[in-house]
């Protein structure tokens, strides 16, 4: 049935994540549209779970809230279970499981957990869309992909874990990359909303793109 | 809402299997299985498709047959404003002139739908299955626009799932704690909230209008006057529409009041209507 309802076909945005020494900092476009036509200029694509923990989602906006929201049901409920909140790796694993038990009806979504491991240090894991992870320093899903991961990758020069710049470095670099990707991907602008994780908690700040 | 079993197609049920799993082997062959209504006569497992209903003829609806156009909405100081025509077009044809396409659900909340209008009128009979609840329960509390809207994209994203949709775009409107509150689902079970939302035609046509001249405090003479606009401009751009709309109006002292249908003044001699490429170059 190609009624479009198997896939959300041209939904997709753009998010990045980067992880340094002792922060980690991931960061959305909020234009959300379809087809060629802007629905509104203001929506977010990051889950903060906790105050070290936040998922990024690109790709169908209804499976992304759906899972965001099933994500959120868990985590509150290992708040309960455990009496403490959920580590980036436990909310890593628990990604990939939730993705992978849709295996034969994927929710189409591009996922980026970011956040700070045991021993203070960033952490960015990349998903595909049926859960299949990794740990890297550095990462970007959705329709900018291919316009800012090879900016990355010529900067950041491939590190496995985490990039050797410090927060106000790696920051500029983002900004530029979502500046970039906004000139040429139509479906990146209007904002960015920017998550700075750090020991100290989560700071957020916007950066304004283009309206066009 | 009351729990019932529910399911769309006999073969798909409440969860999802392949077909592989209805098999006759012997054991389901040594022990006949008897017909039930929640067991499917092949003897397999509930949760699995049923072979039989593999060679029903009967299919989902693919396509919407009667269909509402746009609806448009904006927040203003008091409140929220919806908007959109009467018009129930089977294809092209104009053909119930009278169907209202705004639903009072309850005094802080209306529904809107562009869409399939019998899926409008399933999705009414949800919600006021959930209003009557409330009324039974009787301790004075409503359902806020914020809930109708979760619960309508749980709906929209869970009939999708199944590869059955309802074929609508809702809005939905209302006042929550004294804010208005306006919010979009379609029919895959994209929602949003914002301070203006549009379906089908008016988000090409309305939008802009929209963006250029509303704001959250507007005044209700200057909503009421940025509604007319946006109504008068999608019923001269969109080729099924009619000429007679109903406006609802949610506000926080006021509750909900939906107009009486009436018409706007339309200009149809306008120079650029009769001549549209006098003065454009290349044409003749």
């Amino acid at each position: 049935m190609s009624l479009g309802l198997t896939r959300g076909f041209r939904q997709r945005r753009t998010v990045v994540a980067v992880a340094g020494e002792d922060y980690c900092i991931v960061a959305g476009s909020t234009r959300m549209s379809t087809g060629f036509s802007i629905l509104t200029r203001d929506a977010s694509m990051l889950l903060q779970l906790t105050d070290k923990v936040v998922v990024a989602s690109a790709g169908m906006q209804a499976d992304r809230k759906a899972l965001h929201k099933l994500l959120q049901h868990r985590n509150v409920t290992y708040q309960h279970n455990h009496g403490r909140a959920m580590g980036v790796s436990a909310a890593a694993q628990l990604l990939s499981n939730t993705l992978y038990y849709n295996r034969f009806f994927p929710l189409y979504t591009f996922n980026l957990v970011a956040g700070l491991d045991e021993q203070g240090r960033g952490a960015v894991y990349n998903y595909d869309a049926i859960g299949s992870y990794e740990r890297s320093g550095y990462f970007c899903q959705g329709s900018g992909k291919e316009l800012i991961q090879p900016v990355l990758e010529g900067i950041l020069r491939r590190p496995d874990v985490h990039v050797p710049f410090r927060t106000c470095m790696a920051l500029d670099l983002v900004k530029d990359a979502f500046v970039s990707a906004g000139e040429r991907d139509i479906y990146t602008g209007d904002k960015v909303e920017i998550l700075i994780i750090t020991k100290d908690g989560i700071k957020r700040e916007e950066l304004q793109l283009k309206l066009d | 809402m009351l729990p019932r079993p529910t399911t769309h197609s006999k073969a798909l049920g409440p969860g999802v299997a392949g077909p592989e799993l209805a098999v006759a082997t012997s054991a389901v062959l040594d022990r006949p299985p008897q017909p039930g209504a929640h067991l499917p006569l092949s003897g397999a497992q509930p949760c699995a498709v049923d072979p039989a209903t593999l060679a029903d003829p009967r299919q989902h609806t693919k396509y919407p047959y009667v269909t509402g156009t746009s609806v448009m909405a904006i927040k203003y100081k008091d409140g929220v404003l919806v908007g959109c025509d009467t018009l129930g077009a089977y294809g092209s044809t104009k053909r119930y002139k009278n169907t209202q396409r705004i639903y009072h659900v309850n005094s802080k909340c209306v529904v809107a739908a562009g869409g399939e209008i019998s899926d409008f009128q399933y999705i009414t009979n949800l919600l006021d299955e959930l209003t009557t609840d409330d009324y039974r329960t009787d301790d004075g509390i409503e359902l806020t626009p914020q809930e109708v809207h979760s619960y309508l994209c749980r709906v929209m994203y869970n009939r999708r799932n199944k590869f059955d949709p309802l074929w609508n775009s809702l809005v939905v409107g209302g006042v929550q704690e004294g804010k208005p509150f306006l919010g979009m689902i379609g029919m895959i079970g994209t929602h949003y909230t914002d301070s203006h939302v549009t379906t089908g035609f008016a988000n090409q046509l309305a939008r802009p209008l929209f963006r250029e001249r509303q704001q959250d405090d507007m005044s209700e003479e200057e909503a009421l006057k940025l509604m007319y606009d946006a109504l008068r401009v999608c019923y001269y751009r969109d080729k099924v529409s009619i000429n007679k709309f109903q406006i609802a109006k949610v506000t926080k002292d006021g509750g909900v009041s939906i107009s009486e249908p009436f018409a706007l003044d339309m200009r149809w001699d306008y120079k650029l209507f009769a001549q549209p490429t006098k003065w454009a170059v290349g044409a003749w």
